[in-house]
């Protein structure tokens, strides 16, 4: 399969299309990812606070019908595989945007994709607040919405940023898929030169500059948590 | 004043019901140190997060200064609980948040401003000694100082009544002592009134005014900490004020003598030689089988159990010493 990768007409094509394509690609990359997060962010986090709040036992009990309801939606999206989803959402992406197609257009399931991941690992790590701690702030008079704003979200900040790391690099990953349907970015390149046309030198240079994006978010993503967890002794 | 009537707590779970509480009724005095002791599974913690109602009891009442919690709406139930703050044995600090700032947690709440919750919580903090300490964050601490901290926080509010569940018990002997020292302080201080649960005698033993020994859900005895000392009526008391009554039981059960429990206290008591006195007044030697001293608020309190071969002399004896003041003799049951 990668025989005649390195010989020097293959070098040059690749350079070609590097200099040509590779810096529309991976800012197309950037912004899905990020914008994906974003959103996704936005819808999970405050579902992440839902169901960890929300049990019977919770600090915000919630009707049982509404938790299974929750709960369902979340199990429900996240075991459809993304290929299949990407394809399922488009009458909404198209509701939304106006469009199918297109690199904008694959940020709709992205994160319709995400936010269950998203709000579950939220609930983890809201979970991970010491119960005695939440008992503590309740024994002071704390309503069950400062207990959230003023306990439970600031408390579990540095394992959100862990969790939330963890989050944006699959968004990364699964945006490299949505080349399939028209997506743009470094994935539509490796599939398009790799896959279709045998050019694996290109793809190999992509799923390069894939793995070093992948390799700063997390880092960036683990020097944040550390910074912000006041727990770790200076 | 705190009034404890006919409280139970009843937890049901797939594998049955468990009573907690059973009938338990207490009241405790404005300004006073109560301690509420028992041995891991008596009861005491669920009684405590009732007094604050963080749990619900499933009969009986708890008033506060008349006022019965129960009545009370969400909103003033959460007013109420301002007025009973709680430090614990994990001390629950907010690891993510200064110490200053863990101070002005229960400030905030309030909606009060920033500048006086500021001001009061950096007051509080040189209370407890620990001005200097302001912004560090809990982890750098150390246990003694973090529980110096939650005893801060918990006062932020003005509180009438101060609950201390097992708050000493992650703490080492000098650390207790501090702390415990610290808690006395308060009560004098500020009139608090402090209820403390702890399963350790020692602590009772030092700061406690009165006491209510839990057993098993049920107040096995209460009042004076220094009458129950002296008398410890029920089998629950004794185990706790003579934790070395393991030891007795064993002499006890090897030997079939007749056995007396004398318990003195107060100097006039120490300073007696009982046992010699007796012997040469009149005539009974007694045999110690065992003994045991211990100060408590001051006083001292001593426990003997004296063997003899009859029942005539453990009888003579017995009359002989509770004619002493401040000694009281029981007969020891071989059965007890």
């Amino acid at each position: 399969m990668f025989k005649n990768i390195f010989n020097a007409e293959m070098a040059a094509e690749a350079w070609d299309v590097i200099i040509s394509q590779f810096p529309l690609a991976f800012w197309e990359t950037l912004y899905v990812t990020l914008l994906a997060s974003l959103f996704a962010f936005l819808l999970g986090l405050p579902l992440g606070v839902l169901l960890a709040v929300g049990g019977k036992k919770g600090i915000l009990p919630l009707p049982a019908w509404l938790m299974k309801l929750l709960n369902g939606v979340v199990n429900l999206l996240r075991s459809v595989p993304f290929l299949i989803l990407m394809i399922m959402v488009i009458p909404l992406t198209r509701l939304l945007i106006g469009t199918s197609v297109g690199t904008f257009a694959s940020i709709v399931p992205l994160v319709i994709a995400a936010f269950p991941f998203v709000a579950r690992l939220a609930e983890s790590s809201f979970r991970e607040v010491d119960p005695n701690t939440l008992e503590m702030a309740q024994s002071m008079g704390a309503s069950p919405m400062q207990i959230i704003a003023k306990v439970l979200i600031p408390e579990s900040i540095p394992s959100l940023i862990s969790n939330g790391t963890i989050a944006v690099t699959t968004i990364l990953g699964y945006s490299a898929m949505s080349g399939i349907i028209g997506g743009g970015g470094l994935g539509k390149i490796a599939i398009n030169y790799g896959y279709y046309r045998y050019r694996y030198l290109v793809m190999l240079c992509a799923v390069l500059l894939l793995i070093l994006l992948v390799q700063l978010f997390q880092s960036l993503g683990t020097r944040l948590a550390a910074r912000a967890d006041k727990r770790l002794k200076r | 004043m705190i009034e404890i009537r006919h409280l139970s707590k009843t937890f049901l779970s797939p594998e049955g019901e468990t009573k907690a509480l059973r009938d338990v009724s207490l009241s405790i005095q404005t300004g006073d140190i109560f301690g509420i002791i028992g041995m891991s599974g008596a009861g005491k913690s669920t009684l405590v997060r009732c007094i604050n109602r963080l749990e619900k009891p499933s009969e009986g009442q708890v008033l506060m200064d008349g006022v019965d919690l129960a009545r009370l709406s969400q909103e003033e139930l959460r007013k109420k609980r301002r007025e009973i703050t709680m430090i614990f044995q994990g001390f629950n600090l907010l690891m993510q948040r200064s110490c200053l700032k863990n101070v002005c947690f229960p400030l905030e709440l309030t909606g009060e401003s920033s500048a006086a919750a500021r001001q009061r919580s950096l007051e509080l903090l040189d209370l407890v000694g620990l001005a200097d300490k302001a912004q560090s964050f809990p982890a750098q601490l150390s246990g003694g100082q973090q529980q110096r901290v939650a005893i801060a926080r918990a006062l932020a509010t003005e509180p009438k009544v101060l609950l201390c569940d097992e708050a000493t018990s992650a703490l080492d002997p000098l650390t207790t002592h501090s702390i415990l020292s610290l808690i006395r302080d308060i009560n004098e201080k500020l009139g608090i009134t402090v209820i403390i649960i702890t399963h350790q005698m020692s602590v009772v033993e030092s700061i406690c005014r009165h006491v209510a020994i839990l057993d098993q859900g049920r107040v096995a005895e209460q009042g004076d900490v220094s009458e129950i000392f002296a008398r410890p009526a029920s089998a629950a008391a004794r185990r706790l004020v003579f934790p070395e009554g393991e030891a007795e039981s064993s002499v006890i059960a090897t030997d079939d003598r007749h056995f007396i429990r004398v318990v003195f206290h107060g100097a006039k008591a120490t300073a007696t030689p009982l046992i010699a006195q007796m012997a040469l007044e009149k005539g009974i030697m007694a045999n110690i089988a065992y003994a045991s001293t211990r100060s408590l608020a001051d006083k001292m309190f001593g426990s003997m159990l004296l063997s003899f071969p009859e029942q005539d002399q453990a009888r003579r004896a017995m009359a002989y010493m509770t004619q002493i003041p401040d000694v009281i003799a029981e007969e020891v049951n071989r059965h007890v």
